[in-house]
């Protein structure tokens, strides 16, 4: 009997191997082509991973680890949407292939880097550094040195640099933190860049952006009561205080987590700011750049992201109240719905025309998505420590 | 004339210095402090401008060897009360004074990497 069961077992097992070879070598030679319109990745901070998500089915499609210390991590993407650059904490610069799941090359090109940007023309990535400051420039395809930007500021120091934005006709800003100075490297002649320095600009200035026109350049302070604004247009380049005393004398209260200008929200001729130190979002009229209102939030706002029709403003916060997001309407300057989609809520991206928002609780280990007209929650996706959360459409943005 | 135990000044010197000195090495352990969700914030919050490994950001680092030259009670004082002038904010909010000087031996320990 165990004979022929044995037996006639055999074939069935030699069957189901066959079957399975058919479909992985099937599977690899009728790989469907895909698009990467509707593709994006997660940052997950304490694993050193990237999750590669779609957001049409709001699936997880494939896990890259091996990207080291993502603490603060972000992300742009080239022209063709294929590959992602993941700027890490440690310094490192990796390029993935989305489509292959894979890390094509990846380089630790200084101490201690914040950012990057990627020329609109897609053939520089430029990096941000803390450690040993200044920005490194790299060629997009090989990864491969094209310049080294010290930033040295007016008074001698070396300067951790932020804001790292790019700019239209191949080049970037960047703002230096130490020296207060907000500098334009123009890339537009070949790789040995053209710098224009505005010195002087203001205290501590922490981290900046530009409008999608890539005409705006605004940058926050922390060591003064006020913003600085550059307009890229202008011939020769200055930089205008403006906002001046928005806290009135108010002091601060004291900021544990520091907020971004990253993803910020320039709707309808106006821009959303966090204000620091303050629980509010500074409402700004771009053209004279003055302030026309002020929305009180839940508290001190971190990313205040405009849904990419501009009628909402999505807003999240700093500890201790980061458990929370509020939704602004842009044309009431009101609080119209609040949620509290877990504990510690990092960050937030919207689905290119806006029908749906990603949201990343790190303490919940997930990533929420949201309907953004009737807030039901649509899926609750699982990643470990997720923070920033970036979708291939920001590849076709100015700014980004 | 004998004392009595009780009356004798040292023996009560050195039960107060037993529990002077068993607070001071060990507010790690007092009551009511969870020293994982200390690390945690450790990681996590200070992380966010010093680095999830504390190696540094907008921030300075804040591993053992950087921070060698500050004693506990000076890493203390820095977690409760910030630092004026830089975005280093106080703590006291949020944190007593069991709870920094407990995240200050965890910053000297160097377990958060």
């Amino acid at each position: 009997m165990t004979t022929h069961r044995h037996r006639t077992a055999r074939p069935g097992a030699i069957l189901a191997a066959s079957v399975v070879a058919a479909l992985l070598a099937g599977g690899a030679m009728a790989a469907e082509p895909r698009g990467t319109g509707d593709l994006g990745v997660i940052v997950e901070r304490a694993s050193g991973s990237l999750a590669i998500v779609e957001t049409t089915g709001r699936s997880l499609l494939a896990r890259v680890d091996g990207l080291g210390d993502l603490s603060h991590a972000s992300v742009v993407f080239s022209r063709d949407e294929r590959f992602a650059y993941v700027f890490g904490r440690d310094g490192g610069l990796s390029k993935v292939d989305l489509l292959a799941a894979r890390i094509v090359k990846r380089i630790v090109q200084g101490g201690n880097a914040i950012g990057g940007a990627i020329s609109d023309d897609g053939s520089l990535i430029a990096v941000s550094n803390y450690e040993p400051g200044g920005v490194r420039v790299f060629d997009a395809g090989s990864l491969d040195l094209v310049a080294d930007i010290p930033a040295i500021g007016a008074g001698g120091g070396a300067s951790k640099t932020v804001g790292l934005v790019d700019i239209p006709g191949r080049a970037f800003v960047v703002t230096l933190y130490d020296a207060g100075e907000i500098w334009k490297l123009d890339f537009s002649a070949g790789a040995s860049p053209a710098i224009t320095r505005l010195t002087g600009v203001g205290k501590l200035p922490y981290d900046a952006n530009v409008t999608v026109d890539g005409r705006h350049y605004y940058a926050g302070l922390f060591g003064e009561d006020g913003v600085v604004h550059v307009d890229l247009w202008k011939t020769p380049l200055t930089a205008e205080r403006i906002l001046d005393g928005y806290g009135r004398g108010a002091e601060p209260l004291p900021v544990y987590k520091m907020p971004h200008f990253e993803g910020w929200a320039a709707v309808q001729g106006k821009l959303f700011l966090p204000a620091i130190g303050r629980e509010e979002l500074l409402v700004v009229d771009i053209a004279t750049s003055r302030e026309v209102g002020r929305v009180k939030v839940h508290g001190q706002p971190v990313f205040a992201v405009a849904r990419p029709d501009g009628r909402q403003v999505w807003v999240n916060f700093a500890h201790p109240k980061n458990d929370t997001v509020q939704v602004v309407d842009t044309e009431s300057l009101s609080v119209v719905h609040e949620m509290k989609p877990g504990p510690a809520v990092l960050h937030l991206e919207f689905t290119p025309r806006g029908h749906e928002v990603w949201v990343s609780v790190r303490d919940r280990d997930q990533v929420k998505v949201y309907d953004t007209r009737s807030f039901i929650e649509r899926a609750a996706i699982a990643s470990p420590k997720p923070s920033g959360i970036f979708f291939t459409p920001r590849a076709h943005r100015i700014g980004q | 004339m004998k004392r009595k135990w009780f009356q004798r000044v040292e023996i009560w010197g050195a039960m107060l210095g037993l529990v002077v000195g068993a607070n001071a090495a060990g507010a790690d352990t007092a009551p009511g402090i969870d020293r994982g969700r200390l690390v945690d914030l450790v990681r996590q919050d200070c992380g966010s401008c010093h680095g999830l490994t504390l190696k540094g950001g907008l921030g300075r680092p804040l591993t053992p060897e950087a921070i060698a030259h500050f004693d506990r009670d000076s890493l203390r004082l820095i977690i409760l009360d910030g630092i004026p002038g830089t975005p280093m904010p106080p703590w006291r909010p949020l944190l007593s004074e069991a709870e920094a000087a407990t995240i200050a031996d965890i910053l000297k320990s160097g377990e958060v990497r």
